[in-house]
């Protein structure tokens, strides 16, 4: 049997804190993800989410546990990974095409077939006639597009998004969830999803991994039987959604409850 | 917060809205309302200087012995005398040819080096950790002074001028490429290398370009120190330049003489830095106008 795209073995990380304690952000987390499979994390704000990312990509090491990608531990940043961070990450003083071309380039790519991807990667996310805009003079949503395109290009088989969505406003938010669906159905990526917004999660994922308040372990483990393709704004009402919504929720909404208690200590 | 800021300012609706503006005023093209803001400013200034000039030249007159304090009209003879006649040292042109070549050469010297040695103890932690208290030992020595110890090493010739201005310029580009290397946004980095950038590339195409905004804002007044440098160095002892007409000034006690020395390194100054703020403009176009850019009209 082929091993599964990404497990996490009991992994756990530990950060050293500015009065020299340790914060515990994820703890013993086991959970693996198949290829083409789309699994959303969801949690309390601050629990850790993204941390369970950092492990996948390579970019933090654990502190106890194994991380696996495609069968082989992972030790500095393992190839095929995509991550699209929560905040804006592309160059400023690069204009779009720039931008985009950048990851094949650096992977060693000629610099005329790089712009050729980059192109067809900017026109498939919609970004057509952007292309020598700098970031400044792009809206929130294109510069998302940008950073889609920027990840996409160098066609990860896994893809790690870490609220990707959460500073765009209502409408354009689902516009990208819907072009996000568009983008990667059939193309066999696995993607693990990072969000607090349970609506999101259900309405792109396979399966919807709850997480507690911090430090974050897994608590639940849902299978989203919805059909696809999927239209998130229609998905919404219908009333498998939102059967499957409460179900999550009452697991969720504990651990919000208790983040919202944490919270509550921290500021008093 | 009054009502008109909360305006998005130079529209005509904003200008509507306000009760004060709605006359016809408010219609008017607001690129002739900038131009005639901008003829105001330069008319301001040129009415500052010549009242400070003509303050000087008639409180001389009036009150002051223009042997200790010269004056405008002094000056002007001793800059025109200079510019026709030449100086007791030569030509003017060549002494500001040498005061120049030893401030670029210092500049340019002292910039690379600031840069380089900032932009890479920026990025390696241990050694910035191991090197920081020598470096702030060597920030903390009046660095003017070196040029003695320049003149003793490398002669009264250009060298010794140009060591001097390197070392002003070192320490401020160095630690304007330092903050900035290690001020370079993480996300940047993280993504960059997902992306596929190996150390190398992160250091190009991330580090580099990110500290620049910093380096030029240090560059502006590097130069400056590079032309204090180039004339202290003169000025301690040397055969050329606008600091030896200083000096030569100095030992003869003829203040328009000094004077004018300060006008010429003033002027040059002012050249160097319309000169790098084109630079600046053309490397940073990427960058949104910021606030003080965008100017209301």
């Amino acid at each position: 049997m082929t091993p599964p795209l990404v497990e996490l073995s009991h992994a756990t990380k530990r950060f050293l804190k500015a009065d020299g304690g340790t914060h515990t952000a994820v703890s013993d987390i086991s959970m693996t993800v198949g290829e083409g499979e789309f699994v959303a994390v969801v949690g309390p704000t601050g629990c850790g989410k993204s941390t369970t990312l950092s492990l996948v990509s390579g970019l933090e090491p654990p502190s106890e546990g194994t991380v696996d990608v495609a069968g082989s531990p992972v030790r500095g940043i393992p190839d095929g990974v995509g991550y699209m961070f929560q905040a804006d990450a592309m160059l400023p003083w690069r204009n779009v095409i720039a931008n985009v071309a950048a990851g094949p380039i650096w992977r060693g790519v000629s610099k005329s077939e790089a712009h050729d991807r980059a192109q067809d990667w900017i026109t498939r996310v919609g970004l057509g006639g952007f292309e020598k805009s700098y970031m400044h003079q792009l809206s929130g949503g294109m510069r998302k597009r940008v950073a889609l395109a920027q990840t996409l290009v160098n066609e990860p088989r896994i893809l790690l998004m870490d609220e990707p969505f959460s500073a765009l406003d209502v409408q354009t938010r689902a516009l990208m969830q819907n072009e996000l669906l568009d983008l990667w159905s059939g193309t066999g990526t696995a993607v693990i999803f990072v969000t607090h917004d349970l609506e999101e999660a259900i309405a792109l994922a396979d399966r919807v991994v709850v997480m507690t308040a911090s430090p974050a372990r897994i608590k639940d483990d849902f299978r989203i039987n919805l059909p696809r393709p999927r239209n998130v704004e229609e998905l919404r009402l219908t009333p498998e959604f939102i059967e499957t919504y409460s179900k999550v929720w009452q697991s969720l909404s504990s651990e919000v409850e208790t983040a919202r208690k944490q919270g509550a200590a921290r500021v008093a | 917060m009054s009502h008109s800021t909360l305006n998005a300012p130079g529209t005509e609706e904003a200008a509507a809205a306000d009760g004060r503006m709605a006359t016809p005023l408010a219609k008017k093209d607001p690129r002739a309302q900038l131009r005639k803001h901008k003829t105001l400013v330069y008319t301001l200034r040129i009415a500052l200087l010549v009242a400070v000039l003509a303050f000087w030249e008639i409180s001389v007159n009036l009150w002051f012995d223009p042997f200790f304090y010269s004056k405008p009209s002094l000056i002007w003879d001793k800059l025109v005398t200079w510019f026709t006649d030449g100086t007791a040292q030569g030509s003017i042109w060549e002494q500001i040819a040498v005061t120049l070549q030893e401030a670029v050469y210092g500049f340019v010297i002292g910039s690379v080096a600031g840069v380089v040695l900032g932009i890479l103890l920026g990025r390696a932690r241990l050694l910035s950790e191991v090197l920081a208290p020598f470096i702030q030992a060597a920030n903390a020595v009046p660095r003017i002074v070196l040029s003695a110890i320049f003149i003793i090493w490398f002669g009264l010739g250009m060298e010794s001028k140009i060591a001097t201005a390197t070392v002003l310029v070192f320490f401020p580009v160095f630690f304007n490429a330092f903050q900035g290397a290690r001020e370079v946004d993480r996300n940047l980095v993280n993504n960059a290398r997902i992306l596929g950038a190996s150390r190398f590339q992160v250091l190009r195409s991330i580090v580099v370009p990110s500290a620049t905004s910093w380096i030029l804002a240090s560059l502006h007044t590097a130069f400056g120190f590079a032309l204090i440098g180039a004339i202290v160095g003169e000025f301690a002892g040397s055969t050329k330049g606008v600091g030896l007409l200083i000096s030569t000034g100095l030992a003869a006690f003829d203040s328009a003489a000094i004077y004018a020395g300060m006008v010429i390194s003033t002027v040059l100054a002012l050249i160097a830095e319309l000169v790098l703020g084109y630079v600046e403009r053309r490397l940073l176009k990427w960058r949104p106008p910021s606030q003080s850019e965008t100017v209301a009209v």
